[in-house]
């Protein structure tokens, strides 16, 4: 029986794994063990609900409801001295919860800490923007929606930022393969050539490290050398061929030869580099 | 022949004459020679003052996210070179730090010096890269050749001890693959001691230089509460007179031992930024002369030994059993982190560089953000060039010091 294969996971996956294996877990600490951060909690829980929270890397990591994000990172600005928001984005979990965890990462520069502040929300579900609260969020939600095609509101320019505005799908979603789906195999050869050119060009290949056997167009015969453009498709090739690399004549400049001609049978092949 | 709607049709892109308000729309980029990389810029001039500016950014997005969410860790190393390409060794350190933090293991303290070193020097050719592009850009083209004249032995160092000009991948997960060469911090105390007399003339050409002042001074003014909302970092946060420097408020390595100041500017503009440049450069030389006797003291050790992560040394590979099959399994399969979340920062060049990384237990990063200052600072120049000349746009590109291998990534 063929392997199954997950189709709402097709990232690369390790292709051995010891059953009995546990993976373990970086450690998570009480709230309590920091002041700053306790305080912090204290003063967040007296304004909006706070689900979870905890400490791991150093870093305090609380979860709220979707809908307080712009409340919570409001009151963090001005009444917790957060006055950074370092980054923000999504992490894709459609697969395993039916929707994507959004991280707010905030520095304060007066207590020097950091703490990351999480939402869960559902794949068709809305957003609402916190750009009026820190303007690097134009930019950073811009990029959440163009690679997770999580949906925003309230934010004044909501398009595509890195792919072009006519993309299919969103790649970073776990669904979507390395190497780009149909639509994005024919997406330039449509673009510029139209639908019928198909044929003649052939899907863009988006493998770099793939070679084709037969083609002798493109360097891809390495060790054994093939005239330009020969067709070997039918194990028809040159058993040897000759290291010629001056046309006919060569380069002659006052009726003298800039390079030699080549003699095979005189050239060797140094056994140690200088 | 019948149009068809999806394909590019030839018109006149650069130039839009035909509005009624009477501005023009002008394309800066992608293929400016100021526009560092793949920036473009869609100005709305209204006669030589922008009215309005769009930067558009992705002709260099080749997906290191989603690359990093399909190879393992140690794979992934060379990628973030590919970043911030104008110092390729601070992405690494970045990226081998948060997967360090992840694995909760350090890196010995030869690697720490050697990398430090490493950054420093980075530091370095970036400022320098930075200032000879910037310059010429301004229109000072001799400036051009002295500063890339310093940055070539700085990349002959980094040449030295690791083989690469440009992609450096000269760090490892758990410390750095090799030590340095003999006599390397002979040659490199010579070099600090000779860029030292060179920013000085640096400076003597431009400093007080008349052209560059007025090119300079009050261009690009980004006040300390709009550096904040953008999170902004590095250079262009500290000459907005906010002093914020990873290194020195949020240490990491070897930098709480390391005596240095952070340079910052009040003036907000393009000159105090430069201003900060040519002081960080110095700063970066007395941290590099602290590192030789450190480096000196310091034990042979250069990997972290942590069986289930990090490889065995060779020689014990090549004699011992278990650590060869352990060597093995770590480099088909790769490491295996435990699952939990990690967000690690560090002052690269450009600014706060982070890495987040979510591991779910497995080989491959569930998600990889990487977090890079340019991307911001270039999203700032949308609030920051309208009401400036059409020339200033170069000065407040070349200011803000963006890469596009690391806003696009």
């Amino acid at each position: 029986m063929r392997k199954y294969t997950p189709k709402d996971d097709v990232q690369r996956k390790s292709y051995f794994s010891d059953r009995f294996f546990v993976s373990p877990q970086v450690p998570r600490t009480n709230t309590h063990e920091d002041e700053v951060f306790e305080n912090d909690i204290d003063n967040l829980d007296t304004s909006l609900e706070v689900l979870e929270h905890y400490i791991e890397n150093g870093h305090l990591v609380i979860y709220i409801n979707a809908c307080d994000n712009k409340k919570a990172i409001l009151y963090l600005r001005d009444h917790l001295d957060y006055d950074f928001l370092m980054e923000l984005s999504a992490i894709d979990y459609i697969a395993t919860r039916g929707g994507f965890e959004i991280f707010y990462e905030m520095l304060s520069t007066t207590k020097r800490k950091r703490i990351r502040l999480k939402c869960f929300i559902k794949e068709k579900e809305t957003l609402e923007s916190v750009e009026s609260i820190f303007k690097m969020a134009n930019w950073s939600e811009r990029e959440m929606y163009d690679m997770y095609g999580v949906k925003i509101v309230n934010h004044h320019n909501m398009k595509r930022i890195l792919m072009p505005d006519d993309w299919y799908d969103y790649p970073l979603r776990k669904t979507y393969p390395l190497h780009g789906d149909e639509v994005a195999n024919w997406y330039e050869v449509d673009k510029i050539f139209g639908k019928e050119a198909r044929e003649i060009i052939g899907p863009e290949e988006r493998d770099p490290a793939a070679v084709d056997r037969y083609d002798t167009t493109r360097f891809s015969r390495l060790g054994h050398e093939v005239p330009f453009g020969v067709d070997i498709t039918d194990g028809k090739e040159p058993e040897h061929t000759p290291l010629a690399y001056q046309e006919e004549g060569g380069v002659k400049l006052f009726g003298v030869r800039l390079i030699k001609e080549l003699d095979e049978k005189k050239s060797v092949i140094l056994k140690k580099k200088r | 022949m019948q149009q068809q709607t999806n394909r590019l049709k030839p018109f006149f892109e650069n130039i839009n004459f035909e509005r009624e308000d009477n501005t023009m729309v002008i394309n800066f980029g992608p293929q400016h020679p100021s526009a560092h990389g793949q920036l473009r810029l869609i100005l709305e001039m209204q006669g030589e003052e922008i009215v309005k500016a769009v930067p558009t950014i992705g002709y260099l997005h080749r997906g290191m996210e989603k690359m990093g969410e399909n190879m393992i860790y140690n794979e992934f190393l060379p990628t973030t070179d590919r970043m911030d390409y104008i110092a390729s060794s601070s992405n690494n350190y970045g990226f081998a730090l948060a997967v360090e933090k992840l694995l909760g293991i350090e890196a010995p303290r030869r690697a720490e010096t050697i990398r430090t070193m490493l950054l420093e020097l980075n530091r370095i050719t970036a400022h320098l890269f930075w200032l000879a592009t910037h310059a010429l850009d301004i229109g000072a083209m001799s400036i051009f050749l002295y500063a890339f004249r310093e940055r070539e032995y700085a990349m002959d160092l980094i040449e030295d001890f690791c083989g690469a000009r440009l992609t450096h991948a000269s760090i490892r997960i758990g410390g750095v693959p090799l030590d340095l060469p003999s006599g390397w911090t002979d040659k490199l105390e010579v070099y600090l001691n000779t860029l030292n007399g060179e920013i000085d003339k640096y400076e003597g050409l431009l400093t007080e230089n008349r052209i560059w002042k007025m090119r300079l001074e009050n261009v690009g003014i980004i006040s300390p509460e709009m550096a904040k909302s953008w999170g902004c970092s590095g250079v262009t946060l500290r000459g907005s007179g906010i002093k914020w420097d990873l290194r020195k408020e949020m240490p990491y390595g070897l930098y709480s031992e390391l005596d240095f100041d952070i340079p910052i500017s009040d003036t907000c503009d393009s000159y105090g930024r430069y201003k900060c440049y040519m002081q960080e450069m110095r700063e970066s030389i007395k941290i590099l002369k602290q590192l030789i006797p450190m480096y000196k003291k310091s034990d042979p050790q250069l990997m972290a030994h942590s069986p289930s992560y990090i490889s065995a040394p060779k020689e014990d590979i090549m004699t011992q059993n278990y650590s060869l099959m352990q060597h093995f399994v770590l480099v088909t399969q790769g490491m295996r982190p435990p699952k939990g979340e990690v967000y690690v920062a560090t002052e690269s060049p450009k600014g706060e560089l982070g890495y987040m990384i979510v591991s779910d237990g497995s080989p491959y990063a569930y998600k990889m953000k990487l977090r890079a200052p340019s991307f911001w600072h270039t999203g700032l120049l949308e609030e920051l060039l309208p009401g400036h000349q059409l020339a200033d746009v170069v000065t407040i590109i070349g200011t803000v010091n963006i890469v596009f291998g690391e806003v696009d990534r």
